[in-house]
């Protein structure tokens, strides 16, 4: 029997599948060119330039950026910049100390003995089989406590005073991260040969030494997949943000549930559409690269 | 000091795991640990909690009520219970309606020449990494009376000559579950293929050889091995689907409310954060218990973690 070989019922289920996974999204980029201002028609593209946008009731006659108005409508759009910058913010902070302590937490697992271990494994899957919004109420309620709380005790007033902001939202993504970081990590170290190790170590190098010559080497690619799977669920997180957030922390899921509950302009499908081509693109040159190491590898 | 810390290997790794461990239990189990105090209090006049042990929150979400239709003094009112039930039937059948969907594109996946497999799976993680919200979103557009499926349904009927009103789509339970099967769908195909993948091509060459057609195959080998995928897959897709709320309030209205939607007013709307606590608090005892019936039934795939 080829193993390859699938039947005709397998490959139209499958053609159906991809269909309805990309379907949506490719709606999504249409309108993005839509003349309409209230997108609930597409009015056609946007065919003509001009010096300044002319409108004809609702509809985009011309404008400076032709078929991409909405684009450059978006660019000019303060707010989505500071999204922006404060996704990327929260991603990156939150990646960089989720994948040290996670990666630290994975060594002591897989390496050591201590008291403290049963515990610790277990509160790594707490992110997994908890509802995101038990979390996302628990994580509010000890912020809002604690800083009534600091904020009456201490009497802080104006700037002083503790609220929700960028640092909250930081600390509790990394708080759902750190499991996958440590979990990913782990899986790497359990698949690896202690014997590298232990030769390092009777030819004279000592535990540093070990760990930066040939324990991290060999787990760099589980540590850096882990910190990648920490950074998309950090840049795609909606409902800690949103029980975690306060004044000037807006991030971008944030900022497009608040727009899809008011009035909704192609601004927003402009703002998706340059959202799913810069994921594409990163993970594309991620796939890329990892080809590329695999190929060398072999 | 640092000599004695190198020859002790328990107190090394206590160090290592230190900041993860407080980490979560910090953010995670003493937040937990509060909902559940929180839950036992009563809410003050401004939005506060005022600390108690009483158990009212629990029992007015199932159903016990003082604002009686006949001037009675107390009575049952289903509409918490009604909430908690759609949110588990809805979840069941998300779930199911997904397994259907991701079985099919993993096992082709897992049969296709070893070289296309990273791309066929690329394609499943693209709409993935699309943000959630924007998700909700491109279905919103769809649902629409003005959508694009009522526009195709015009065109098809009309060359049919069979006349068309545009269909209520949206705002309706059927669009909250389109809207949900559409979330969750790369959980369940991922894992599955992982499992499917394993599986030992000579075992099928052994069904073969022993007579085994290839529905028979599929029945007693493939999808028994299998399995592993299923279960991580479903715990995957039920867990975050009992708590989601962006979906029905999106694509739902006021219409399909979930206990997700239910916590969430409690905390911003309604003000009554021990009320949202015993709820939220509910919601995670029913998750639990459905996971660990529904583990311990088929046990838990290493599958999970690689999605």
């Amino acid at each position: 029997m080829n193993p390859f070989r699938r039947s005709p019922f397998v490959i139209a289920a499958t053609i159906l599948v991809y269909f309805f996974l990309y379907a949506p999204i490719a709606g999504l980029i249409l309108y993005s060119f839509n003349a309409s201002r209230t997108n609930v028609t597409f009015e056609g593209f946007i065919s003509a330039y001009s010096e300044n946008v002319v409108m004809d009731g609702s509809l985009v006659k011309s404008s400076p950026c032709g078929p991409f108005h909405w684009y450059c409508d978006l660019a000019k759009n303060d707010d989505v910049t500071e999204a922006a910058g404060n996704t990327l913010t929260i991603a990156f902070t939150a990646t960089i100390i989720a994948t040290i302590i996670g990666t630290m937490a994975a060594l002591a697992l897989q390496r050591y003995n201590f008291k403290l271990k049963p515990f610790s494994q277990l509160s790594l899957y707490i992110p997994i089989v908890i509802p995101e919004i038990v979390m996302g109420i628990g994580i509010l309620t000890l912020f809002s406590q604690f800083f009534g709380w600091a904020n009456e005790t201490f009497n802080l007033t104006g700037d002083a005073r503790l609220s929700l902001g960028i640092v909250t939202v930081t600390m509790s993504h990394i708080a759902f991260m750190v499991p996958f970081v440590t979990l990913v990590v782990q899986a790497r170290l359990q698949g690896f040969d202690k014997s590298y190790e232990e030769a390092a170590m009777d030819l004279g190098a000592n535990e540093w030494i070990t760990f930066r010559r040939v324990t991290f080497p060999m787990i760099l690619p589980g540590i850096m997949s882990g910190a990648l799977l920490a950074f998309t669920l950090s840049l795609d997180d909606f409902v800690i943000t949103f029980f975690t957030n306060g004044p000037g922390s807006t991030t971008l899921p944030i900022y497009v549930y608040g727009l899809l509950r008011r009035i909704i302009t192609p601004q927003v499908n402009a703002l998706s559409t340059v959202w799913i081509l810069v994921v594409f693109t990163a993970v594309l040159l991620l796939q890329i690269l990892q080809n590329r190491e695999s190929k060398q590898r072999s | 000091m640092l000599q004695r810390l190198r020859e002790n290997k328990s107190a090394q790794g206590t160090l290592l795991a230190l900041p993860t461990t407080a980490w979560l239990f910090v953010l995670l189990i003493i937040p937990l640990i509060l909902t559940l105090v929180v839950s036992f209090g009563r809410r003050s006049p401004d939005g506060n909690v005022i600390y108690a042990f009483s158990f009212d929150n629990y029992i007015r979400l199932f159903g016990y009520s003082t604002d009686c239709p006949d001037g009675q003094a107390s009575c049952f009112d289903p509409l918490y219970v009604n909430i908690l039930g759609r949110s588990l039937s809805l979840a069941f059948n998300t779930t199911l309606l997904v397994i259907t969907l991701a079985y099919p594109l993993a096992y082709f996946i897992a049969r296709a020449h070893p070289k296309q497999r990273n791309m066929y799976l690329f394609m499943v993680l693209i709409p993935l990494w699309t943000n959630f919200v924007i998700r909700v979103y491109a279905w919103m557009m769809l649902l629409r009376k003005e959508g694009a499926i009522n526009i195709i349904l015009g065109w098809v009927m009309n060359a049919l000559n069979i006349p068309f009103t545009p269909l209520e789509m949206l705002y309706t339970p059927g669009a909250v579950l389109v809207g949900m099967v559409y979330e969750f769908l790369p959980f369940m195909i991922l894992p599955i293929y992982t499992s499917l993948e394993k599986i030992d091509a000579s075992l099928y060459e052994a069904a073969a050889d022993l007579g085994a057609n290839s529905v028979k195959t599929f029945l007693r080998v493939t999808l028994p091995l299998s399995m592993p995928g299923v279960v991580a897959g479903t715990i995957l897709v039920f867990i975050p689907v009992m708590g989601t709320f962006i979906v029905s309030d999106i694509l739902g209205g006021r219409q399909v409310i979930l206990v997700g939607n239910l916590i969430q007013r409690q905390f911003l709307d309604a003000r009554d954060p021990t009320f949202g606590s015993a709820a939220s608090l509910i919601l995670m005892i029913m998750t639990l218990i459905v996971t660990y019936f529904y583990t311990r039934k088929f046990g838990f795939g290493e599958e999970i973690v690689v999605a």
